[in-house]
């Protein structure tokens, strides 16, 4: 039982994300999660403006019933299996952010700096939510999938197209990490 | 409800992700400043492990659950497509240190902040749909 409350090293955590992907494919389907952002907007209506999201969205059923299954995850994780909110970071890490004004890196899993209720609340950090959101949306498709359809499906197939993509997520990253994150903190 | 093994599936990828910490926002600072393995051991293995397992899918030694062979479909081509779009996505991953399955996980931690972002992913979606035509791909 005490495996299950400590948090996972990698050598846990990324073959287990090797069984998520054999499932999907041995249940027939394929592990994407980005895609779901077209159905839910395919849902919501967005045909109306933009003629793509006509499709029959009920085809992608399957996909949405994968994320609601990883928002339950995520309460389950977070309710049940999850006695501490700390993450182990290297203290390098912990001074680096301290250097731009965030406190406590790694007492919880989230910084307050970016998502706090407070900070949710002013023009500046609403902006960096909804821009970031959009950046990750746009970004996504345009590149035909994110980390799960690119970095760990494409990969896996030995796919040049998500090789490229996922030398793009560390140009990208990388930009922002070391660039503008220090401008905008 | 033919569509109940997604869910589980999806439960069981929630449960991963929190537990390996791949939802913090503080972890993929720590992988975009290279330091810690962390983040690199956990996608280089499940890679590692996806190659092989694809290897089989594709020889057929494995199938899927109705016995038939597993096809794996083909990404989409295009060089500006996936460096400019990776491009963009990597800039919203540093920022906001979530990729659109972590959101979701997040959502159900409780962090509502992160519906914000959802939304914002959602509107990233429909202007890349309404502007695709005019983009290089």
């Amino acid at each position: 039982m005490d495996f299950l409350m400590e948090p996972w090293p990698w050598y846990v955590g990324g073959p287990l994300i090797a069984l998520v992907l054999f499932l999907m494919h041995f249940f027939g389907k394929k592990f994407g999660v980005s895609s779901n952002l077209e159905t839910i907007c395919a849902i919501g209506g967005a045909g109306k403006l933009v003629d793509f999201f006509n499709f029959d969205w009920r085809k992608s059923g399957w996909n949405l019933m994968f994320i609601v299954g990883s928002l339950i995850g995520g309460f389950i994780a977070f309710k049940f299996m999850s006695p501490s909110e700390a993450v182990a970071l290297n203290p390098q890490t912990v001074q680096d952010l301290a250097e731009i004004g965030f406190q406590n890196a790694g007492s919880k899993f989230l910084p307050d700096e970016i998502f706090s209720i407070e900070t949710m609340m002013s023009v500046k950090g609403m902006a960096i939510l909804l821009l970031s959101g959009i950046l990750v949306g746009f970004g996504a498709r345009y590149a035909g999938g994110c980390t799960s359809g690119h970095a760990i499906s494409g990969l896996s197939n030995l796919e040049l197209p998500s090789l490229i993509a996922v030398i793009g997520f560390f140009i990208g990253g990388l930009i922002m990490t070391w660039l503008l994150i220090p401008l905008i903190f | 409800m033919k569509t109940i093994k997604y869910l589980i599936v999806g439960i069981i990828f929630g449960i991963i992700l929190t537990k390996a910490e791949v939802i913090s926002w503080f972890r993929i600072y720590e992988m975009f400043k290279f330091q810690s393995f962390h983040m690199y051991g956990i996608i280089g293995s499940a890679v590692v492990l996806g190659v092989i397992m694809f290897f089989f899918f594709k020889k057929g030694t494995i199938k899927d659950y109705k016995g038939k062979l597993i096809e794996l479909e083909p990404k989409k081509k295009g060089f500006a497509r996936t460096l400019i779009g990776g491009t963009i996505f990597g800039l919203g991953w540093g920022l906001i240190g979530a990729c659109p399955g972590p959101m979701f996980i997040l959502l159900g931690r409780g962090a509502w902040s992160i519906i914000v972002v959802i939304i914002g992913g959602l509107l990233g979606a429909m202007l890349y749909h309404a502007i695709k035509q005019k983009l290089p791909h």
